[in-house]
Formats: C-alpha cells, sequence, structure tokens
C-alpha cells in the first residue's frame, strides 16, 4: 500500500510487521520516532505478544536484546552515534554469541564535538563488530531492508545493521509502499533458534574461550560473513518475487557500463550523484556510480567488476579515518589491488555538511581529468581551518577549537553550503 | 526469622543438623535430588565462598522452580572457574555475556519468556561485588526500577578477585588491595567511602531484598526460596569470603562468613518493599579482631604496633550497623 510517511514511521511499521518480540527503546536523535513509532504500536496491543522496553542505556538495550534473543525471541532495537559507541562491547559480544538481533542505526556523527546530524562514522566505527551491515539509499529501501534484515540474520545466525541516513531519511516524508502483513509472513518464517536458553534441554551459552579455540570461533564469524555475501543477493531476488520490487543487494550500480569515471558511495548521497551524473551524462561525460549496499561483508568481487572496466574512481564517503584518510576508500582499493587505475577519496558531508550537486558537478567535473587530489575534503572551509592552526601556532593557550571557530564564523549555526 | 523454629546444633556451629528434621524441613542441598545446579570439577579455590553460595543459591532456585530456571552470569571468578572451554560446571541453561551488562541480560530473558507464554520459566542473574556496585550498576538499577522479573544475586567477596584482588565499593575500610596498599599513614582501603547494595536495592523499592551468608546456609536457601515466591525485582546479597583475595585459610571460610555477621560488620537481614522485616540476630557478640585477624588483608592493623585507632573505627561500624538493624537480643 503507497503511503505518505516520515522514514523512522515507515522502518517502525516494517518492523512491526516483521513480528518482533522483544524490543528495546532509549533515546537518541535521529533514532528516537521509530522506537516512538513501535512503542505506540505494542502500548496499544498491536503488536501483541511483545515487550517493548524502556531502558536506561544504549549498553542496556543492547544487552536486554542479547538476552532476549539467547532466549528465543526476535529482538529489535534502534540507535545513533554516542549511543552505538555506548553500547559497543555489547555491538561486539551479540556477534560472537551469534545472536540474530536486528538493529537500525540513524547515521549520525560523532563528537566531540557534539553534532546530532548525518555522517557514518557511527556505524563505520564498528564495521569489525561482526555485524552485517547495509546502508539504505532511500526510505522504501530502508523499510525493505529491515525485513530482509530478520531473514538474514536468522538465516545465519548473526546481527544486522540496517544503517540509514539520520535525518536526511529518518526525518523526511517520502512515499513508501508499504507492504502487507502476508507478504512478510510468506518471506520471513518465525525464529527458529540454532541455539537457546531453555530448561528443557540446558546448554551454556559464553563460555570463556582460551588460544586454543579463540581463533576457530572468530573465524566462524568470518565465514558467516561470507556466507553472507552468497545469501544477500539471493535474499534479494525472493524479496522481489514476493514484494514485486528489486530492493537490497550487495551493491547496486547506475550508469555504469561504458563508464570511464565511476563514483563510489552509500546511503542516500546516492540520489544526489546519480542527478549529478544525470546532468553530466547529457554533456557527453561517461561517468557513472556504484553504489555499496552491503558494506559488511564487503563485496570486493562485486566492487572488483564494477569498476574494472573504468579508467578512474572516485570514493565519496561520509567518514575519515583520521591520520589516514578514507575507511570505504581504503576498502575499495582493496578490491581493485593490483588494478591500475586512478583511485580518489573524497571525505563529504561529515556532521551534516550537505552535499550540493553544484559541489558534486565541481568535484566530478575535476575528477574525469585526473585533476583530484589523492584525497579531498569537500567544501571544506579552508580560511578557518587555517586561522585555527595559525592562533595555535602563535598562541599555547588558545583555548577550545570549536568555540574559536564559531567565534570565527559569527553565526552560531549549522552551516548549509 | 528462619523458617525452621527447631535449633538443633552440631558442636561448636550453628548448623542445624539435617537428620535431626522431619524431611520436608531439611535443606535442599541435603537430598539426592538436588539439582547439582554447579557440577564438580569446576576450577574454583579450596575454600572458595562464591562457589559455595553459588551452588547452595542455585540449588534452591531451582528445587523452587521446579527446575525451570535460566540464569545469567556476569564476568568474573564464577563465571571463568565454571566455565574453561570446553567444559561447563553448569546443569542449568546459562548464559555469559559481559561484565557489566547481567541484570539486563536478564531482562531479556525474562521478556522472552513472557511473550513465549513461558510463565512457569524463572530468571536468576548473578555477579560478584564488582560486576553489581561498580561496573552493572546502572543495568542494575535499571532492572530494579522496571521491576523486572528477575532474582539478581550478588556474591560479595568485598574486591575484584578474578582481576588480581583489587578494591571495589564494596571493598572494606583498611583492607589491603592490589589498589589499596598497606602503605603510607592510612594503610589500605580508605574509610568513608563504598556502597552499601542491599540498602540502595531497598531504595528502588522493589518486593524483596535479602542478605544472607555462607556461614548460615539454611539462611540462604530460606532467602532464595522466598525470594522466589516473589515476583518482580528481587536482590540477594551473599557474603562469600575469598580464601586468596583476603588472605585467609582455606578452611576458616565458614567460620569468617559467621564472623562476619556475628560481629555485626555484615548485617543479615530481609527487606520487603523497602522496609527492613527481620533481621539474623547475634547469637554470640564478637569483638571485630576476631573477624579481622585470621585475614592478612588486615594484618596491617596488627603486629607489635596495633593499629587501634583504626580497628576502633571498624568497631564503631559494627556497632553502628547492630544499632541500625537491632542485631541484638535485648536479653543476649
Amino acid at each position: 500500500m503507497l503511503k505518505q510517511i516520515e522514514g523512522s514511521l515507515a522502518v517502525a511499521e516494517a518492523v512491526a510487521l516483521c513480528r518482533p518480540e522483544v524490543i528495546c527503546a532509549y533515546p537518541i536523535s535521529p533514532q528516537t520516532h521509530i522506537v516512538e513509532g513501535l512503542g505506540k504500536m505494542v502500548k496499544a496491543g498491536k503488536l501483541a505478544p511483545c515487550e517493548f522496553i524502556n531502558v536506561e542505556s544504549e549498553f542496556a538495550a543492547m544487552s536486554v536484546a542479547i538476552g532476549a534473543s539467547a532466549a528465543g525471541a526476535r529482538a529489535y532495537t534502534a540507535t545513533a552515534s554516542q549511543g552505538l559507541l555506548f553500547m559497543a562491547e555489547a555491538v561486539y559480544n551479540a556477534a560472537g554469541l551469534g545472536l540474530p538481533i536486528v538493529m537500525t542505526i540513524a547515521n549520525r556523527a560523532i563528537g566531540a564535538p557534539i553534532n546530532i546530524w548525518n555522517d557514518h562514522s557511527d556505524a563505520l566505527s564498528q564495521r569489525d563488530s561482526g555485524w552485517i551491515q547495509l546502508f539504505a539509499e532511500t526510505n522504501q529501501e530502508a523499510l525493505d531492508l529491515h525485513i530482509q534484515a530478520f531473514r538474514l540474520a536468522e538465516e545465519l545466525s548473526m546481527p544486522v545493521m540496517v544503517c540509514m541516513d539520520g535525518f536526511i531519511l529518518t526525518h523526511a516524508y517520502e512515499r513508501v509502499d508499504m507492504p502487507t502483513q502476508q507478504q512478510v509472513d510468506a518471506y520471513l518464517p518465525p525464529f527458529d533458534p540454532r541455539q537457546v536458553l531453555d530448561p528443557k534441554e540446558p546448554v551454556s551459552i559464553g563460555a570463556m574461550v582460551g588460544p586454543e579455540a579463540f581463533m576457530e570461533v572468530r573465524y566462524l564469524e568470518h565465514a558467516r560473513q561470507l556466507q553472507a555475501l552468497e545469501r544477500i543477493p539471493q535474499l534479494a531476488v525472493q524479496f522481489k518475487e514476493i514484494f514485486g520490487r528489486a530492493s537490497g543487494g550487495l551493491t547496486q550500480t547506475y550508469c555504469a557500463d561504458d563508464a570511464e569515471t565511476m563514483i563510489v558511495a552509500m546511503g542516500s548521497v546516492l540520489g544526489t550523484i546519480k542527478d549529478t551524473i544525470d546532468e553530466m551524462r547529457a554533456e557527453g561525460h561517461k561517468i557513472g556510480v556504484l553504489g555499496i549496499t552491503s558494506y559488511r561483508p564487503f563485496p570486493l568481487a562485486q566492487v572488483r567488476e564494477a569498476l574494472i572496466h573504468a579508467k578512474r574512481f572516485v570514493v565519496l564517503e561520509k567518514s575519515l579515518a583520521v591520520g589516514m584518510g578514507g575507511i570505504l576508500a581504503t576498502d575499495v582499493r582493496m578490491a581493485l589491488s593490483g588494478a591500475g587505475l586512478h583511485g580518489y577519496t573524497v571525505v563529504a558531508g561529515l556532521g551534516g555538511r550537505a552535499i550540493t550537486k553544484k559541489s558534486l558537478h565541481q568535484l566530478f567535473r575535476h575528477a574525469v581529468k585526473d585533476e583530484l587530489e589523492p584525497i579531498t575534503f569537500l567544501d571544506l572551509d579552508w580560511n578557518v581551518v587555517n586561522k585555527q592552526l595559525e592562533r595555535e601556532r602563535q598562541n599555547r593557550h588558545s583555548g577550545p577549537i570549536a568555540e574559536n571557530i564559531l567565534h570565527d564564523l559569527g553565526v552560531v549555526s549549522a552551516k548549509f553550503g | 526469622m528462619s523458617y525452621q523454629p527447631v535449633k538443633f546444633y552440631q558442636t561448636g556451629t550453628f548448623t542445624v543438623g539435617n537428620r535431626l528434621l522431619a524431611p520436608v524441613e531439611r535443606s535442599v542441598q541435603q537430598s539426592e535430588r538436588r539439582s547439582n545446579s554447579i557440577n564438580s570439577g569446576h576450577r574454583a579455590c579450596q575454600g572458595c565462598g562464591e562457589a559455595l553460595g553459588a551452588r547452595y543459591a542455585i540449588d534452591a532456585a531451582m528445587a523452587a522452580s521446579n527446575g525451570q530456571l535460566i540464569a545469567a552470569n556476569a564476568t568474573g571468578c564464577l563465571e571463568v572457574f565454571s566455565t574453561p572451554y570446553p567444559e561447563s560446571s553448569w546443569q542449568v541453561p546459562w548464559i555469559h555475556s559481559l561484565f557489566g551488562n547481567t541484570p539486563a541480560v536478564a531482562t531479556g530473558i525474562a521478556a522472552a519468556m513472557k511473550v513465549k507464554g513461558r510463565k512457569e520459566v524463572r530468571v536468576v542473574a548473578q555477579g560478584g561485588d564488582g560486576g553489581t556496585a561498580d561496573i552493572g550498576f546502572g543495568c542494575l538499577s535499571g532492572m530494579f526500577e522496571r521491576n523486572d522479573d528477575v532474582l539478581y544475586i550478588c556474591y560479595d567477596n568485598q574486591g575484584y578477585m578474578n582481576t588480581g584482588v583489587q578494591r571495589s565499593s564494596a571493598t572494606p575500610p583498611a583492607a589491603r588491595t592490589a589498589t589499596t596498599m598497606p602503605v603510607g599513614p592510612e594503610p589500605g582501603n580508605v574509610f568513608g567511602q563504598g556502597k552499601n547494595l542491599p540498602e540502595i536495592a531497598m531504595a528502588h523499592g522493589i518486593p524483596y531484598v535479602a542478605t544472607a551468608t555462607v556461614a548460615d546456609l539454611r539462611d540462604l536457601e530460606y532467602k532464595v526460596k522466598r525470594a522466589m515466591n516473589v515476583h518482580g525485582a528481587r536482590y540477594l546479597h551473599i557474603f562469600v569470603p575469598c580464601p586468596l583475595g583476603w588472605g585467609s585459610q582455606s578452611n576458616d571460610t565458614i567460620r569468617l562468613a559467621r564472623l562476619a555477621k556475628e560481629t555485626g560488620l555484615f548485617p543479615v537481614f530481609e527487606a520487603r518493599h523497602g522496609e527492613v522485616t527481620g533481621v539474623l540476630k547475634i547469637r554470640r557478640k564478637q569483638a571485630v579482631e576476631e573477624y579481622l585477624k585470621p585475614q592478612r588483608r588486615f594484618a596491617h592493623l596488627f603486629g607489635n604496633d596495633p593499629h587501634t585507632e583504626v580497628i576502633a573505627r571498624i568497631q564503631a561500624i559494627a556497632d553502628r550497623n547492630i544499632r541500625k538493624y537491632n542485631l541484638l537480643d535485648e536479653e543476649g
């Protein structure tokens, strides 16, 4: 059924259709509307039997989900940013124990300085946690990926994060096609746990494992991710059969067939990139896009296949490996090791800095002529940076950075390009 | 307040002899039908109070739930000595997740049982004093506040023993630990710090809070049974001497637990909805020296130049407990 609905509420409805049994809620922007939506449905008795638990922290949210999942219940929670970091120990633990929890990440920057706006620093900080990480481009895809996530998680007995851009998607009202309960039930069988706490058949979960077996246990986590590389495309095909639309998969390409320049990105910025490319294509530029839907497992073969015939690639990412450069770009380079392509890293949109078509046009036009630096910080205000660097050279007691910069800018407001 | 008014004591102890009781009044542990929840072969130290306390507590909880029990366990000695891969001592469904999240894991299990309609299945969570009073405190308070249907058992050996005897917020004043060494002008752990977890639990207004020691295992079993007869958040704080961490003889574990109670340093009581409803009276009051002396963690207080003023401060703590909880019989 077509609906005009906020992204968060669309996800809440999709999760509700997946018949969750335990939902843990702790507020953090921009995720909060999702659990609010679910809380209302549980309170009204629409999801019975389902327990909605208002916990005291994100650490507890993931921990309650761990207990619930280990006891055989379909468990869900959502978080973002600092919340994801606060639960990080439990995030790794859920994966290590092989518990198929599904969690939405409403992607948001990590402080300091505190910032509630979108980038991918939060999810990418947990890229090695053992969770599958799926990135949505649109609200429709976010909705669809949640349904696929429960199926994937429970089949492989491993947890899945569905990442959607905070505010840009979570708070955007868009048209979505909401599936029926019958469709979701046809796609998603009841949870049949691989391991379960049950007095009928007592097991010990989470025993201490020493050097004699730890590597094997850890490798098995990796092996499950490799299995996911096989299953994710298959589940997307089955999804299309029941729901009638393509959604999910490992990667997606756009105008890639004859492209000499390929742009690689994740999440909602793919829309802006595609619009920009349409305009450049009209001018005769051979440029295309590779969107990464599955960041973990990282589809090395598919990325290589999509890029290998191009002359150059530009990885545009909303994340920064401080002291090194790109995070996604490093993975893409891994996929292309040995291939002689020019590769460029573009760090963009940190802390919600708008990524505009104007900036992308300028960027891509430099790229097609190989005039880009190895790493570009899109729309970085060098005046502000240089002024602060000079201040620090001049004055040992230069004070707090963020306050200095806000003072220099003269306006205490978010900067929208 | 024991449910067994008859008092038959073995010579030199306060232990009630089971053989003198009717079968229905005998302890869970004496029965051949006990569940052996923590089976033999685990790696606890000789004289470990925690292993003893956990065995009695979980077996009693198993008896009270007709074997329908799931246990969550914090990181710590109990977790490590009971499950070195590929062995497990646990005969009950058991999960260890992290150090600081055990109450929340238990909440999740209880929620799962509720949605599955498994009303008969009960949930216990257990951890040491570090996992309870320090790193798991936030999750514990959250579980209490929501009144989740979990019995949380804290095995209090007054320090981080698994990591090599460091101070926790349950470490008593003057005690030597690896992070409160007996050096400087105020040797050992400082006075005026620490948390009283049973009282903090009571402040949440939860249905049942109790303390117990491994010196009175009948009382411990009784309190587990009482706790299991109630739904909602329940807290049981068990005093478990640690020969390794305390520098005590392994055959002194029971004696030290008894002395902690008989000196008044560890009040044994139970409370409902935040109000104390019963205390285990001191039978033969002892001076705190009797409790402190057998423990090397307090050795710096004695010797040729005893710190009498420090011992007096510890005695004052015991005396305050005795007044506050009315631990002495009027005639006693």
